[in-house]
């Protein structure tokens, strides 16, 4: 690991400010992801400011139509929280399907969206739900959030404060996890909002992306049969040593059909 | 005293340091003015070094000295030797490339030594060595085994023409054809036995030191063997006399044959360390070791089975591409060969067999011994054609094996080695039973009830351990003895401090060789305590691999403890004034024999130090022995595995759902760690077959150079071992002992493999049979 200059700031704004001296400064949320690249010596930040301090963007709130989570909120303390598991029990489920132990304990919703890797599951729910990313410049819908590999709608300096989750009829997560990593090869995501349905699907494209064609069907009739016949088309796909393309597009339609059976359980 | 302390589970006497962090590894000694080494390490496969500029690390903060190839040559630091020499069919020596420690104009992997940066502190060091600029001339690599003797090939070595180390056979070429010819049946297999990188938790670590007061070295290295690395190091590389060299291997976290070797950075830090006058740490991060330690297995081979109409063995035939890597790493010749053909028979009567192993160099890291080393490929040779001959033959798999079991011992094996002893029927009855066999056809039926397939398989395994009659090495072309050295202090109040020259590194010595000499001296087991792992207080050894030290060193200290107790009676008898002869040992007191008359171990000890009444003529005071111990033959632990999966045929997805095991490792000294080094060996073995294979592409880059790509089985993945034992004493050393470090990672491969292949009633599937794999060999089956 490079030197570097650590900053631990209390608020919000004293964070935008820091981060926004230094050209080449990062935002520290759980480090699960920054610290391995910084470690492996491919990020080399001069500044570090450690979200960590500030004390209100941590936190689970619930209004019976949306729950809202603030950036800093650790997977585990989402996939424990009361809360989230009455309203959105699939929201639940996949924060517990991260990584391990640890890696929950320190994770962090922010943390993974603003590193939008192609694998991570919690853009998969942010998608699937339509939620709204609220940040230190604005509102961001989840539709237009993810851009591509590790890019999102995030402008430089630009701090996720909380996302906000609409609560659906009923949802169902599934992951067919790399044997290795741990990651989502193929995760499926998909949401009854009881006025139409959302499919979304991580690990198998450069970022989180929709299936309209599972969302028609499942609109038509939520049930597991209406998607088990419907075949995904591989182009454009992820394709590496673990899956390729091919796998990867049989592996969605497998994922979205047991997803749909958690969904009605 | 108590019950016996052979066969008892007596919890680990390390484990309470190790688990309250009070172990001390490599890179917990901090030296006083310690500095700390990066290497600079080739990101290409193959090229050419046109120049190293040393000249911004040089000027980096805290940089203490830059050194490349060019400052190790002017040293006339010798290559990296290696520890077996193999003659080819041609009665040709291999080929033996130089191996420098730091690269000489060439780069022949990724990962290779090209530079060293020494500076005050690790991240200066590190920094520093990313200013090092080396400008490379890029050439072609061959990466697969199966390519590297193609025309047109690149080549890695001027002196080994089609990157072939040497071509080398075993066994009756003519006498095999002429039973394949007869043969009603033949089975072919053509297969891969994939890469494996060995993942040691604890990293490599060495840390050199010179000291000018007495021109001595001091190394400590987290190693397998001192002694052996003490040797090569000396004698071979550097040219210092031995006596000046200190090797010490403290708390090693784990080895599995990647710390057999001695490696470049080993010599690196210790020529060093007298350069700069300071001491020299060097610890890999996991991506180093990934990339530069010895790798293992890497076999592709063609196999074949010859049958008569009832499934008897006539003849095999085996034909293997052994990928050894850019260079000879210490043992990477003997292992695809003396430990690999010569396992052939496994536990059958096949009365001839051939075997040709092809060695050759790629831009890869080098491969050498891995858990099993050898073993592991040729069981899953045998018990894959088995297996699969079953299928074709339309027989039973455990009737096959029956049918072809050796009941008779000793046993003349047709590929070089005499069984003393075994009990196949034993452990397969055994097995079978432990694996519920019977109920089989219904869990199948239960599971084709809920959509998903399942498969049953088995491995009837053999090892060759205790590794071995230095003569017998030394005529097939070992550069070393094999024997073990032992030495028992006994203290003047009773208490035992023995000295071995095994090298426990997980496998629990501190314990097990403590139970071994209390049982024999009836002492306690807390008044025993073992020393390992440094040359400057062990008399000599040859380290801990192919489960040799129970069997080897264990006898070793076997024999000091005989002369311990021989001594001790003489010293009895004279306090007691009887005759030598009248004195029997029994549970730690001297007794008259027929008599009441005793003096109690701790007494007879007392006064071997303290010999005011003492037989001074005819003995020397004191009590402390040695001996080595060199076997008179290898020990064959054996046994059957019975695997049971069940596959998702939508995702691929095999679940292991029932695991059997049993096992024939001669005597038992500790069960519990026996279980342990059982279910450690299977887990490895499921990794090579389910989870692990290292990938290179076609440039020689590793595609599997962290735990994000290269799969270690973790505990969800495994089942709920159930493991048994059945003694079949060894014969021919004193504890009747094995060995069995390594048997869960020979047998498991193949037992999984073969109920994979069951369940999807596919002839072969290539390891690691991941998901995708399976999910592809079920996509093809339907398509056909
Ligand atoms: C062993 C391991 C296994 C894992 N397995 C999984 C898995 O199965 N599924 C999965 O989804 N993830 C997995 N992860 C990743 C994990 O979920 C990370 O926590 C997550 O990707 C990043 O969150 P973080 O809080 O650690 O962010 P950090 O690593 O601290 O930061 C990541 C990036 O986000 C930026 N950032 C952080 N917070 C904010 C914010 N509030 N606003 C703007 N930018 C911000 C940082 O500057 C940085 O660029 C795994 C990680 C590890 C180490």
């Amino acid at each position: 690991m490079h030197a570097f200059n650590y900053h631990r700031p209390s608020n919000v704004n004293d964070a935008a400010a820091l981060a926004a001296k230094s050209a080449d400064s990062k935002l520290l949320a759980g480090g699960q992801s920054l610290v391995q690249a910084m470690k492996l010596r491919l990020a080399a930040p001069t500044d570090i400011v450690d979200l960590g301090m500030v004390k209100d963007l941590a936190g689970i709130k619930s209004d019976g139509k949306t729950v809202t989570i603030g950036a800093m909120t650790r997977h585990a303390e989402v996939t424990g929280s009361a809360e989230v598991k009455k309203a959105i029990p699939a929201l639940a489920v996949l924060a517990g399907m991260i990584g391990d132990r640890q890696v929950r304990n320190m994770g962090t919703l922010g943390g993974s969206l603003a590193n939008s890797d192609p694998a991570a599951d919690y853009p998969a729910a942010v998608l699937g739900l339509g939620a709204t990313i609220t940040t230190t410049k604005g509102t961001h819908a989840a539709d237009k959030f993810f851009k591509g590999l590790y890019e999102t709608a995030l402008r430089p300096g630009e701090i996720i404060t909380s996302v906000s989750f609409p609560i659906p009829k009923r949802a169902g997560y599934m992951k067919f996890k790399n044997q290795a990593s741990r990651f989502a090869i193929v995760g499926v995501f998909v949401a009854d909002m009881g006025n139409g349905v959302r499919v979304a699907v991580t690990g198998a494209g450069p970022c989180v992306l929709r299936l309209a064609e599972m969302e028609k069907a499942l609109g038509a009739k939520f049930a597991p049969e209406s998607v088990a016949g419907l075949k995904v088309k591989s182009d454009g796909l992820n394709s590496d040593l673990h899956a390729s393309a091919e796998y990867r597009a049989h592996l969605i339609t497998v994922m979205a059909k047991r997803a749909v059976e958690a969904a009605m359980k | 005293m108590g019950a016996p302390l052979i066969g008892a589970r007596i919890p680990r006497k390390e484990d309470y340091r190790f688990l309250t962090g009070a172990g001390q590894y490599t890179d917990d000694v901090t030296l006083p003015r310690q500095t700390y080494a990066a290497f600079v390490r080739s990101p290409h496969a193959h090229a050419k070094i046109k120049s190293v500029n040393t000249a911004k690390a040089k000027g980096a903060p805290g940089v203490l000295g830059v050194y490349t190839g060019e400052e190790i040559a002017a040293a006339k630091l010798g290559g990296l030797p290696c520890g077996w020499l193999i003659t080819d069919v041609n009665g040709q020596p291999m080929k033996e490339p130089p191996y420098p420690v730091i690269a000489q104009g060439k780069v022949r992997h990724v990962g290779e030594r090209v530079a060293v940066v020494v500076a005050e502190t690790q991240e200066q060091a590190r920094d520093a060595a990313e200013l090092v600029q080396v400008d490379y001339e890029v050439l072609q690599a061959v990466a697969d085994g199966r390519l590297a003797r193609a025309k047109g090939a690149p080549q890695l070595h001027d002196i080994a023409p089609d990157n072939t180390c040497y071509v080398w056979a075993l066994g009756d070429k003519a006498a095999v054809d002429a039973a394949f010819a007869k043969a009603a049946h033949v089975t072919k297999l053509d297969f891969v036995n994939n890469r494996l990188i060995p993942n040691a938790i604890e990293p490599r670590a060495a840390n050199g030191s010179y000291s000018r007061a007495d021109d001595s070295y001091t190394l400590y290295v987290s190693s397998q063997n001192p002694h052996v690395e003490r040797l090569l190091m000396t004698a071979f590389v550097m040219g210092l006399p031995e006596h000046k060299v200190r090797v010490v291997a403290p708390d090693v976290g784990g080895g599995f044959g990647s710390k057999i070797y001695l490696y470049g950075e080993d010599v690196v830090v210790t020529w060093a360390s007298k350069q700069l006058g300071r001491p020299v740490k060097w610890t890999a991060d996991r991506s180093e070791s990934y990339v530069s330690d010895a790798h293992g297995r890497d076999h592709h081979t063609i196999a074949e089975l010859a049958m008569d109409k009832d499934g008897k063995f006539l003849a095999m035939r085996v034909k293997t591409t052994a990928n050894v890597g850019a260079y000879l790493s210490t043992f990477a010749s003997c292992i695809p060969t003396i430990l690999y053909a010569t396992l052939l028979a496994g536990q059958y009567t096949t009365p001839v067999i051939h075997a040709e192993v092809t060695a050759v160099f790629t831009n890869t890291a080098p491969v050498d011994a891995y858990r099993g080393a050898g073993r592991p490929e040729a069981t899953y040779v045998v018990e894959r054609l088995v297996e699969t001959a079953a299928r074709e033959m339309k027989m039973d798999p455990a009737e096959i094996r029956r049918k072809n079991f050796i009941r008779s011992f000793p046993y003349q094996t047709p590929v070089a080695l005499l069984y003393d002893t075994g009990n196949y029927d034993a452990t397969m009855d055994a097995a079978q039973k432990l694996a519920d066999v019977a109920g089989y056809a219904a869990r199948k039926k239960a599971s084709e009830a809920k959509g998903k397939l399942r498969g049953l398989g088995y491995a009837a395994y053999i090892e060759a351990c205790g590794i071995a009659p230095s003569a017998v090495a030394g005529s097939l072309g070992a550069r070393a003895g094999l024997y073990e050295a032992g030495e028992v202090r006994v203290h003047p109040t009773g208490t035992v401090t023995v000295f071995t020259g095994s090298h426990s590194h997980g496998q629990g010595h501190e314990t097990t060789f403590a139970q071994v000499v209390a049982d024999r001296l009836g002492l306690p087991v807390e008044n025993v305590d073992i020393v390992h792992g440094d040359t400057s207080k062990i008399l000599f050894g040859m380290g801990t691999y192919g489960s040799r030290s129970i069997a080897v060193g264990g006898t070793a200290i076997v024999k000091a403890l005989d002369k311990i107790i021989a001594k001790g009676k003489k010293i009895a008898a004279h306090l007691l004034e009887a005759s030598e002869s009248d004195i029997e040992y029994a549970n730690g007191e001297f007794k008259v024999a027929g008599t009441d008359k005793k003096k109690m171990f701790g007494e007879v000890a007392f006064a071997a130090y303290v010999p005011h009444n003492y037989p001074h003529d005819k003995l020397e005071p004191g009590l402390n022995e040695n001996a080595f111990y060199d076997p008179s033959n290898f020990t064959f632990p054996a046994g059957t595995y019975v695997c049971e999966v069940e596959v998702d045929p939508e995702t691929g997805v095999v679940k292991i759902e029932r695991w059997s095991a049993v096992d024939d490792f001669g005597k038992i000294i500790n069960p519990m760690i026996v279980e342990g080094q059982v279910h450690g060996g299977l887990a490895q073995g499921i990794g090579q077959a389910m989870t692990e294979g290292a990938k290179y592409d076609s440039h020689g880059q590793l595609v599997t150079g962290s735990f994000m790509d290269y799969c270690i089985p973790r505990a969800d993945d495994l089942p709920s071992f159930q493991v048994d034992t059945r003694e079949t004493p060894c014969t021919h050393n004193p504890l009747g002992v094995k060995g069995c470090g390594e048997a869960g990672a020979i047998g498991a491969p193949a037992a999984l493999i073969n109920a994979i292949t069951d369940a999807l009633g596919v002839k072969d599937i290539p390891m690691p049979a991941t998901p995708q794999t399976v999910w592809r060999a079920l996509q093809q089956k339907k398509a056909a």
